[in-house]
């Protein structure tokens, strides 16, 4: 199955994990110090965060750290630019349709 | 009556739900018929110059408006709405969902549902649409289809009506 990056936002952890790397890189450990849950499930959570393309990844040490991709997230903005574009000329040629079947009522 | 409409775009992007909210300068008959009709629907439903065709269209609860995105070069995409609750000139609620022409939904593909609220004041139809997408791969799908190609020829257009509408956002 396909992920993208509504995915990775659809959950309160992977949001919080967003707010977390959005300020700087971070390794799993130092993320998980940030959560109640189980270091295994912030792994799991940002395995979905790499699969979405979200992350980059840099090896540090013995561990990886994460980054935030700002571009991905921008992503999301510019296809809500284009749906709200498409639902305004849909709208206008709406308001056309109507002012003919208003005419045609008279 | 010359009056501001109301073009409300709300975007809840956690939950990749979109309010959007539109004014319409028509009693409610009129607009209810216009969303609901597919003789209607065919004539403003896809941004120009794509069209749409409606191959089917049974408005009940359970029903199913089966058309296509017509392109300007005569390329087709099936798309289908299936209705799930109908409140008479009040509401409606479908799933939409990209399929062929027989009507037989890609089951890798994903959908939204739509709720439609329809409400007038002094002649003036205001139309609510709660659209719930499952992925962000529905809402690309939504725009490409006869909508993003439509433009290609002349992106210069959407560029300008893509920089009015953020400045209206603003």
């Amino acid at each position: 199955m396909r992920r993208d990056i509504f995915q990775a936002i659809a959950d309160p952890t992977r949001r919080a994990i967003i707010m977390l790397l959005a300020v700087q890189g971070m390794t799993p450990s130092a993320m998980a110090e940030h959560f109640e849950t189980s270091r295994q499930a912030v792994s799991k959570h940002i395995r979905i965060l790499v699969e979405c393309d979200l992350l980059d990844q840099e090896q540090q040490g013995r561990e990886i750290q994460y980054h935030l991709r700002a571009d991905k997230m921008l992503e999301v903005e510019q296809w809500l630019e284009q749906f709200k574009a498409l639902m305004a000329k849909r709208f206008t040629q709406l308001d056309d349709v109507l002012t003919r079947l208003k005419a045609r009522k008279k | 009556m010359t009056q501001e409409k109301i073009f409300n775009f709300v975007v809840d992007k956690d939950n990749l739900a979109v309010k959007v909210e539109r004014s319409f300068d028509a009693p409610l008959d009129l607009v209810w018929a216009a969303w609901t009709e597919a003789e209607l629907l065919d004539q403003w439903w896809a941004p120009k110059p794509w069209k749409a065709e409606t191959k089917s269209m049974d408005f009940s609860e359970g029903g199913r408006w089966l058309y296509a995105m017509v392109g300007p070069q005569g390329e087709r995409h099936w798309a289908l709405k299936d209705f799930s609750k109908i409140a008479p000139r009040k509401s409606f609620t479908y799933r939409s969902l990209f399929c062929d022409e027989s009507g037989k939904v890609n089951p890798a593909t994903t959908g939204s549902t739509w709720v439609n609220s329809f409400s007038e004041s002094k002649g003036i139809t205001l139309v609510t649409n709660d659209i719930r997408c499952d992925s962000l791969a529905h809402l690309e799908a939504q725009i490409k289809m006869g909508f993003k190609e439509g433009y290609s020829a002349g992106l210069g257009n959407l560029e300008e009506l893509l920089a009015r509408l953020r400045e209206k956002g603003k």
